[in-house]
């Protein structure tokens, strides 16, 4: 998968990014959630080929100290789960912008994604946040 | 909520780029890099652990061992210069009050260990004992650092930078007193983690000194930081029950499986009859150690079930490192102390299978002999 620029994503409050790339968006976690979350073990995002909505929580992350739910940032179906992290979890640490996506999803009808944060949004939320 | 406390090596962790979390009333290094690699780094090189936190109480006096005696189901009197025994504050039901560590590093002074968050606790509950034997006893742990190096490596890293330590090549247990880099140190062949290391406790003012030659000495071996999120990973792969978690003031010492700590052969110490006869009349419940068949980690507080019947909670739970599975203890039914014997653990909802598994999880390999 061709990696996207943090500049061009978008971002959830659950510290979730989401890169659209026309009718579909690829969606994963930010440095920010795998460095709280630290050394990740399991990816548990259960079938492709279902429907979300924004909010819905759709997974867990599951570290070697906790575990994480993953929200839906937009409503539509999720059309196919990053496979890879079955065998290597470790890559939502190693490349969470990249190798480490977690799933690409197909949005709704007249999903926006200008609800969500920007780059320079997010970055301020974490400083907000006091991270 | 009061305000937290930091160890002398607080600004070494900060130097470092810890990620720092309160535990225990004080701000401590969590991990420094990843807790993989730092429980890697411990069973393979060398680890570095701040437990400064831990409480360190001065025990003094003609009758310091018998006051002992009398505290724990151990015979610590029995305990020579220069030995360390581990064993339980004991309550009146032969429960926990504490786990602890009594080094006899002097004649008629032992140097009592005890965990961070029951400091105060166990501070009154020997207050309120001492009565009638003639001991000085006072808190020491503002005034001292406790620093681990743990790891196969642990020997070599120490000897490069230890001088008048009367042979580090000292036996399991052993308490011996020198210089870490000119520094006055008492070094003890204790630890948690499962691996061969030391532990050693410096003047608080002498920590960041002995830390920093520590990791110099060891830099060519592989040694890194590590902290408190692999020294539970590490402890809970040598299935070392975590005071809170695995033992408290519900669990007996034959239920949490260490009968090893107590001499039957004592006339007294606190909670004997209740101990007496549970060994006689036998436990109910013991210390299980159990691994997930599948994915999934069970955690502290998770159910653990045979069909309906519920067996208790997971006390400790994590994944393992080293053996690449997650692994947990609880209390169960003494009919479940049998390894292979299925369970399930409810997960968020879901059930994951588990099998009973002998303990410890991990056993380090023996040091392979000389010329061998």
């Amino acid at each position: 998968m061709r990696m996207p620029r943090s500049e061009d994503c978008q971002y959830t409050k659950d510290h979730e990014w989401i890169h659209r790339d026309g009718e579909n968006a690829v969606v994963g976690i930010t440095d920010f959630a795998q460095k709280e979350l630290g050394d990740i073990v399991y990816v548990d995002l259960g079938e492709t080929d279902r429907a979300i909505d924004a909010g819905e929580e759709i997974g867990t992350i599951e570290s070697v100290k906790a575990v994480a739910e993953v929200y839906a940032p937009v409503s539509g179906e999720i059309i196919e789960l990053n496979e890879a992290l079955a065998d290597a979890p470790d890559l939502l640490n190693s490349d969470p912008l990249g190798e480490g996506w977690l799933m690409k999803i197909k949005l709704g009808d007249a999903v926006s994604l200008d609800d969500l944060m920007s780059f320079e949004a997010y970055q301020r939320f974490l400083e907000e946040e006091g991270h | 909520m009061s305000e937290l406390k930091r160890t002398p090596l607080f600004d070494e962790h900060l130097a470092a780029g810890a990620k720092i979390v309160p535990f225990a009333g004080y701000e401590m290094p969590v991990q420094y890099t990843s807790l993989m690699d730092e429980h890697r780094a411990v069973r393979e090189a060398a680890g570095l652990f701040d437990v400064s936190h831990m409480g360190q109480f001065h025990f003094r006096g003609p009758q310091a061992a018998a006051f002992l005696d009398h505290l724990t189901p151990s015979r610590v009197s029995a305990v020579p210069v220069g030995r360390a025994v581990y064993t339980a504050l004991t309550t009146e039901t032969g429960c926990f009050v504490d786990d602890i560590l009594a080094y006899h590093v002097g004649e008629e002074h032992f140097l009592v260990v005890v965990n961070a968050a029951n400091k105060k606790k166990d501070f009154a509950w020997i207050a309120s004992h001492r009565a009638h034997f003639a001991i000085e006893f006072d808190d020491a742990s503002d005034r001292g650092a406790l620093i681990a190096i743990q790891g196969p490596k642990a020997r070599r890293i120490v000897a490069r930078i230890a001088e008048g330590f009367d042979g580090l090549a000292v036996k399991y247990y052993r308490v011996v007193a020198g210089k870490i880099a000119g520094h006055q140190a008492i070094a003890s062949r204790t630890g948690y983690t499962g691996e061969m290391g030391y532990e050693i406790f410096v003047a608080a003012e002498s920590a960041p000194a002995v830390w920093k030659a520590l990791l110099a000495a060891g830099a060519e071996d592989g040694i890194q930081p590590a902290g408190l999120g692999a020294r539970d990973s590490l402890r809970l792969e040598a299935a070392l029950p975590l005071y809170g978690n695995d033992i408290d003031e519900t669990t007996s010492v034959l239920e949490a499986g260490l009968e090893f700590t107590i001499d039957w052969d004592k006339s007294d110490f606190i909670g004997m009859d209740v101990l007496r006869h549970e060994r006689e009349t036998g436990s109910a419940r013991r210390r299980v150690g159990f691994e997930i068949a599948g994915r999934g980690i069970a955690r502290q507080g998770h159910r653990l079930f045979d069909g309906e019947r519920d067996l208790g909670p997971v006390g400790s739970g994590s994944w393992s490192p080293t053996l690449k599975k997650a692994i947990g203890m609880g209390y169960l039914p003494l009919e479940y102390n049998l390894p292979g014997k299925t369970l399930e653990v409810e997960v968020r909802g879901r059930r994951l299978p588990a099998v009973v598994t002998p303990m410890p999880f991990y056993r380090r390999p023996k040091a392979k002999k000389k010329g061998a």
